[in-house]
């Protein structure tokens, strides 16, 4: 028995990557739901959203780092961030212009509006290629450890590690910000609440005197300036490749769902249950179990549920979970 | 003249195959035929689905890898050692999953709604997941042990792979029950994103369950299915030579071009098959129920129509269609490649066929499979002699070859432009429903 060793590896094993990768999906998922709430569709294109806006943030930390700026111990991407953020904002309200706006016009009906979503996934996917290619682009710098694994090790005198990487750390730290910040702006200020009419109920909001253009394209700035950031934090954490936002789209699904398609608290919640289930049944639990019970009882077997290739299937399951018992999910959404 | 534009479209699209065979070759066009048609087949079960029902599915992947499964399990070569070692034990395992989940929803339906019951039933089936890997991986590990350069599977049973065709229609109906009972009655977007989740778990399990289908190792050499002769065979055949011969043609050339005409011959009458099944179904009071429910749900589950089970029925349908052409892209290709199966190839591009020709109409479907198939596969050589055409005046250097490089990722964007066009602009497509 060494719970202190256990809980140590239970934190560096499972809390800290899933606060991380919660946080990026949440941010992610928070744009799914937003979009659905005012423009009543799921937007097949956000993942690749994620990847457009990535990209231009790729291209601009090179052309920083090329002359020489840096942001010291952070990555340079921080810096590379708002000009991302503002051509995936451009690009946007360039899409709802040429492409969402008729259907607006003509009421489509919400499956079409999905429909064109995946063709406009198609040309952003497109466009990613023809910009950054298909190869994997590495564009972290700065420093790599928060919580460098060896020091933790001499402070504390455990056997096991906890290492802390400085894109997790940001990652939280984003999260949390984006969303004080979103919260702030949806319950306080004037632009926030009539958002949160017009996604209540379209006619009502209308009758007093709420332009549903602003409110959409609001919509899309933030949108837009969440795909961005989420999808930098998860490049940073792991590795860029245009190809894997794509399969991001289930898991920020799934946390939309089960918080409640259209309720942003739901989207954070149901991004960290995502996370977290993904974590706890694809990983090896052997090492912190070993810490618990006599090793030579464990046999030789991992104690993982399930392949780090099925995490698609883990956040399926979630989903088909709440699509059985509960489909409006947790904070009941539409 | 809506019969003579018709017409003229459908003689359109084979004038691009013709030229194909004339300024290529015939085997090249031959090939993209044989592959149109069977997104023909797609696209008639898309239709199905989206054109008579308005469900959107974006799991087609799905469907037409499950098709490529069944002519694994039916038609491959056995591997009786590899069965012996593991073989029963999997399908055990698999069999004890299912009926720990038959009793996870009885126990459902008789404990007392509760805390106490999901708890108790959440534990259950935990344990039930543990003696199920319990089973499972033993028997995983003897198969993959057997002589894993070669085989490392449980094989199949050899038969004939045209008896692999509704096997595949069958597997991918099993598994649209299953998501269709989920997601289907809710929201439309719901069935949308299920069918998403449940394509990309098929492809994983294609792609890593070694004991099943070799995964990322592929299988190879599957058979022919029955009528079809080996190219190597009728080069020997004095039966084919002879005439060949006679009328001055390169038997290897002649031999390859022979068995991709039988092929198309086959997959032919298949689609005649199904579109006289699909317009006599279209025209019979079911088919007019069917699109009544489309067109409005309500007024027709007023009428006591049962709009959640006929939703179900076709969900069911389109997908075994589909499931039925992906056995025979398998059967044909000989070979199993699950990183072949891409959504965009698979699902989207049939997506934009649907679309394109037609949505609602049969023969819309067949115009858009043949015109996408060909455009999706002649972008393959055109692009780069295009691409090469508009760069020749640039300098040598970074930019022409970058240029020359997007140029495969060309296809994609176009696909994408052509989609939102038609939706936009002709949203009843090349072929409008009557």
């Amino acid at each position: 028995m060494d719970i202190l060793n256990a809980l140590t590896a239970f934190l560096n094993f499972i809390v800290v990557p899933g606060l991380a990768y919660g946080s990026q999906l949440a941010l992610g998922a928070l744009g799914i739901t937003l979009i659905f709430g005012v423009l009543r569709f799921s937007n097949f294109a956000h993942g690749d959203t994620m990847a457009f806006g990535t990209a231009f943030v790729i291209l601009f930390t090179w052309w920083f780092q090329s002359m020489g700026i840096t942001a010291g111990p952070l990555p340079t991407a921080l810096l590379a961030l708002p000009f991302g953020i503002l051509a995936t904002i451009a690009m946007m309200l360039a899409t709802d212009r040429v492409v969402y706006r008729y259907y607006r016009q003509v009421r489509a009906k919400p499956i079409i509006l999905v429909i064109v979503s995946t063709g406009v996934m198609f040309v952003m996917n497109g466009l990613v290629r023809m910009i950054i290619g298909t190869s994997e682009q590495n564009f972290t710098d700065g420093a790599r450890m928060m919580l460098n694994p060896q020091d933790f090790k001499t402070w504390t005198g455990l056997a096991e590690p906890l290492a802390i990487k400085t894109t997790q750390a940001i990652s939280l730290a984003a999260a949390v910000i984006c969303c004080a910040l979103l919260f702030w702006f949806l319950q306080k200020t004037r632009t926030g609440k009539s958002m949160r009419a017009y996604s209540d109920n379209e006619d009502l909001a209308l009758l007093s005197g709420i332009s549903p253009e602003r409110v959409v394209m609001i919509t899309w700035i933030i949108a837009g300036t969440l795909a961005t950031i989420a999808g930098t934090l998860y490049g940073l954490d792991k590795s860029y490749r245009g190809v894997v936002y794509f399969s991001l789209l289930m898991p920020m699904f799934a946390a939309a769902i089960v918080g409640g398609l259209g309720s942003p608290l739901g989207a954070v919640v149901g991004s960290f249950i995502v996370a977290f289930s993904e974590l706890i049944v694809t990983s090896a639990w052997k090492k912190i179990l070993g810490y618990l019970v006599p090793p030579e009882w464990l046999g030789d077997g991992l104690y993982q549920a399930l392949s780090t290739d099925y995490k698609v299937a883990v956040s399926f399951g979630i989903l088909i979970i709440v699509l059985l018992f509960r489909p409006q999910g947790i904070y009941g959404g539409k | 003249m809506a019969r003579y534009r018709n017409l003229l479209l459908f003689a359109g699209v084979a004038l691009l195959f013709i030229l194909t065979g004339v300024f290529q070759s015939w085997n090249l066009s031959l090939n993209i035929l044989n592959l149109a048609l069977l997104s023909c087949i797609m696209a008639i079960g898309v239709n199905i689905q989206w054109g008579y029902a308005g469900l959107f599915s974006t799991g087609i992947v799905g469907s037409v890898a499950l098709g490529g499964l069944a002519v694994v399990l039916v038609s491959a070569n056995p591997v009786p050692a590899g069965w012996a070692a593991g073989g029963p034990r999997i399908f055990g395992a698999l069999a004890f999953g299912a009926a720990a989940i038959a009793v996870a929803v009885w126990l459902y339906n008789r404990l007392k709604p509760g805390t106490n019951r999901a708890l108790a039933l959440a534990l259950y089936l935990v344990v039930a997941f543990f003696i199920y890997r319990f089973i499972l991986d033993a028997g995983v590990l003897g198969v993959e042990a057997n002589n894993p350069a070669q085989a490392g599977n449980i094989g199949g049973l050899g038969l004939n792979s045209l008896l692999a065709w509704p096997v595949g229609a069958l597997l991918a109906a099993a598994a649209a029950w299953v998501i269709g009972k989920i997601a289907l009655g809710l929201r439309e977007d719901y069935l949308a994103i299920a069918t998403l989740g449940i394509a990309e778990i098929i492809v994983t399990v294609l792609r890593n369950e070694d004991w099943l289908a070799r995964g990322v190792k592929n299988l190879i050499d599957l058979p022919r299915p029955w009528p079809v002769p080996k190219e190597v065979d009728l080069q020997v055949n004095p039966a084919f030579l002879d005439p060949v011969a006679s009328l001055g043609l390169d038997p290897v050339t002649a031999s390859t071009i022979f068995v991709k005409l039988l092929y198309a011959t086959m997959f032919g009458l298949v689609l005649v098959l199904l579109v006289w099944g699909c317009e006599r179904a279209l025209n019979s009071p079911w088919g007019r129920m069917v699109r009544a429910i489309r067109d409005n749900e309500i007024s027709a589950a007023a009428m006591g129509k049962d709009v959640k089970f006929r939703h179900l029925q076709i969900f069911i349908i389109g997908s075994a269609v589909v499931g039925l052409a992906g056995a025979m892209m398998t059967s044909m290709e000989g070979q199993l490649t699950p990183p072949s199966y891409l959504p965009l190839r698979f699902t989207f591009l049939i997506w934009v066929m649907v679309i394109v020709g037609g949505s609602g109409n049969n023969w819309g479907s067949i115009l858009g499979g043949l015109l996408i198939g060909w455009l999706y596969l002649a972008v393959e050589f055109l692009g780069p002699q295009m691409m090469q055409i508009l760069t020749a005046g640039l300098p040598e250097g970074n930019l022409k070859d970058h240029l020359q490089d997007t140029a495969a990722q060309m296809r994609l964007l176009t696909l994408g432009v052509v989609l939102l066009v038609v939706l936009r602009f002709a949203p009843k497509g090349l072929i409008p429903e009557k």
